[in-house]
């Protein structure tokens, strides 16, 4: 059996891909429901049911997909140019508290208007500068920045933990450590009322179709993709590969900091140590499921939330750990990539 | 300063750096191992999650520590299998696969063990390795109650430490690894076959974390709870670099580690209060990094790492 390079790619199989492979994962997950004693069928139903039976459930799904638009989005631009920044996770952390202090501390006396949109640029701000630090260290010290984008996202959450027990710890919040909130007027509008779904979504959306954009349509864009696939020859060919890979990391780094200030500003308006279930995680799955395509990162982020929103529901009714929604999430990564490999290869006898 | 003193004679903090250090030891000589055939395995935090977790359940349900440790290391491999697949056979990117192994197998452990073990305020426990003194060294004042009355499988992981060096330099199967590693069409046309050498590194490797993995629910403490692998094998996959990819420097590298880690542990109760316990905790990662910083353009990297092996293809 021997592999053989496709000579082009066809579109039915691009499309197609993801689709199995999330099939796919879904039969194996079943496999483990079953496993725990449940009907899959009647799991599975009560899984969409939880997501989308109802206007409550449906706007809970997007307002979770939220974050999981923008830390795909991070995930989506980095690896496009070969960055591997998997410290997503750590940069939301970094913007939701940036958010919080400023929101508390500086900028609370200032009317909505003006102090949401200064609080959304510092919680990027802040990500960026955090994803400077990996970035840095490969570029002056050639260190993969895979490992020391990980090793930050511990650092990120103590660094959060260490200022909500001191300076920024709210006295009101019976000794819970959590931060100062923000003030009433920072808070983002809701989209639906009496629903937790707020502006945020819709600033997700707008900065996916910019990001799709800025990739097919300018040069950064062209830059930060032959910085990808080919590092010395984009050099041969004049792209400035230290300035691409600055700017891709700023890019990634401030999306995963926008998606901690928007989970501020527009669910908690506090921060606090368990403010992400793991969404910069998350997001790395939704960029492979997306296969890096910025506009179909909403459609792979809307299936995270609703196997994790849906999964809460399910879980309580059935008895199955929450967690099966890691398990499928993470095992549509592994068949992704398998269908990946697919789409490019042939298998031949 | 008699305080920092104290600290050092204290045959408490001696004793606690091997237990530390013992996974790092066995999750650092997997990577290695790996790493040395040409597969960088980002799996080993999912697979050390997952090792705690089945070598934990095993003995929970009636097997001895031994099988337990066993079990882990056996389901390690599975893992192996796994990473190998997609990274040998298929010759994907080793980094997403390595993360997408992770994921997998550690939301598998805690899916498992949630399933088996029902939510409780204080998690059930088991009764784990009980220290082993070794005969006339451990009565030796000092020295010997700190370094001499481990639990068994301390022992092993030096004594691994110690074969995986002899393996790697000083064997035939050893420098088809490194060939493997360092250009594997030189190696096929030395009748190697490197597909075989890959599987064969990064089994064993993964076995060899999942082992490590299993150590601290077996022996350093008694209890498994998610998130307790707390990054840990991402540091294994920096002292892979700080250890110039060479075992006998890797076991270096763990104890070094593991004895800054029992020595913040004591400052921490030392200045208990004056000094956020945080910046205590933030410690290792923040050597790792460092280490990282120092050695990544000294260390001598495996050339083929992260290259996939395409027969007939360059």
């Amino acid at each position: 059996m021997r592999f053989e390079r496709r000579e082009h790619r066809p579109l039915s199989l691009l499309i197609l891909t993801p689709l199995i492979a999330v099939v796919s994962a879904l039969a194996i997950s079943g496999i483990l429901i079953a496993l725990a004693g449940a009907p899959v069928l009647e799991a599975y139903w009560r899984i969409l049911a939880g997501a989308f039976g109802s206007r409550l459930a449906v706007s809970e799904t997007l307002t979770r997909a939220t974050p999981l638009i923008l830390t795909g989005l991070a995930a989506a631009v980095a690896f496009r140019a070969r960055l591997w920044n998997i410290g997503a996770e750590g940069q939301l952390y970094l913007g939701a508290l940036a958010v919080a202090a400023a929101g508390s501390m500086l900028l609370g006396g200032l009317p909505g208007i003006v102090q949401i949109p200064l609080l959304l640029v510092t919680g990027a701000v802040a990500g960026m500068l955090f994803m400077l630090i990996p970035l840095w260290l490969r570029l002056r010290f050639s260190v993969d920045e895979v490992v020391t984008s990980l090793l930050l996202n511990f650092v990120a959450v103590l660094i959060v933990s260490m200022l909500i027990d001191g300076v920024l710890k709210d006295p009101m919040a019976f000794g819970w450590p959590q931060s100062y909130p923000v003030a009433d007027d920072a808070l983002l509008p809701k989209l639906i009322a009496r629903s937790r779904l707020h502006i945020g979504f819709g600033i997700a959306i707008v900065l996916s179709i910019v990001i799709y954009f800025i990739q097919s349509r300018t040069v950064f864009g062209m830059q930060s993709r032959a910085a990808g696939l080919n590092p010395p020859g984009a050099v041969f060919a004049g792209v400035p590969l230290g300035r691409t890979l600055l700017k891709v990391a700023c890019l990634s780094g401030g999306l995963a900091g926008l998606a901690g200030a928007i989970e501020v500003l527009g669910v908690k308006g506090y921060v606090t140590t368990d403010l992400s279930p793991g969404f910069g995680y998350a997001g790395i799955v939704v960029a492979m499921l997306a296969n890096l395509n910025p506009i179909v990162v909403v459609l792979t982020a809307l299936f995270t939330a609703t196997m994790f929103v849906g999964a809460d529901g399910m879980s309580r009714s059935m008895g199955i750990p929450t967690y099966i929604a890691d398990v499928t999430v993470a095992l549509s990564l592994l068949t992704m990539l398998v269908g990946l490999f697919h789409s490019q290869y042939r298998i031949r006898r | 300063m008699t305080q920092l003193i104290d600290i050092f004679a204290s045959i408490g903090l001696w004793s606690a750096v091997l237990r530390i250090a013992t996974p790092l030891i066995l999750g650092t000589l997997g990577a290695l191992l790996c790493e040395r055939s040409g597969v960088l395995n980002l799996g080993i935090e999912g697979i050390m999650t997952f090792g705690a977790m089945i070598g934990w359940l095993s003995v929970y349900h009636g097997a001895d520590l031994w099988t337990g440790l066993l079990i882990a290391a056996i389901a390690g491999g599975l893992f192996g299998v796994l990473h190998s697949f997609l990274t040998v056979t298929l010759g994907l990117s080793q980094h997403v696969s390595g993360l997408g192994v992770t994921l997998f197998a550690s939301s598998f452990s805690y899916y498992v063990f949630r399933m088996v073990v029902p939510v409780a305020n204080t998690p059930p426990t088991i009764v784990p390795f009980q220290p082993l003194d070794i005969p006339v060294l451990s009565s030796l004042p000092f020295f010997g109650p700190a370094f001499f009355t481990q639990t068994a499988p301390t022992y092993l992981a030096i004594i691994i430490a110690l074969l995986l060096a002899y393996i790697i330099f000083r064997t035939p199967m050893g420098l088809a690894i490194r060939m493997t590693g360092e250009n594997p069409h030189a190696a096929e046309a030395q009748g190697v076959n490197p597909m075989v050498i890959r599987y064969g590194a990064v089994i064993a490797g993964s076995a060899l974390m999942g082992a490590g993995g299993a150590f601290l629910t077996l022996a350093a403490f008694d209890s498994f709870f998610p998130t307790m692998m707390q990054g840990r094998g991402w540091i294994c996959i920096a002292l892979v670099v700080f250890a110039s990819w060479r075992p006998g420097r890797a076991l270096f590298g763990a104890l070094l580690f593991a004895f800054f880690e029992a020595f913040q542990l004591r400052m921490q109760t030392m200045l208990g209060g004056a000094v956020p316990y945080q910046l205590f905790l933030m410690t290792p990662y923040i050597l790792s990094i460092v280490a990282l910083a120092l050695m990544a353009r000294r260390a001598r990297v495996p050339q083929a790492l992260m290259q996939p092996y395409r027969r007939g293809e360059r």
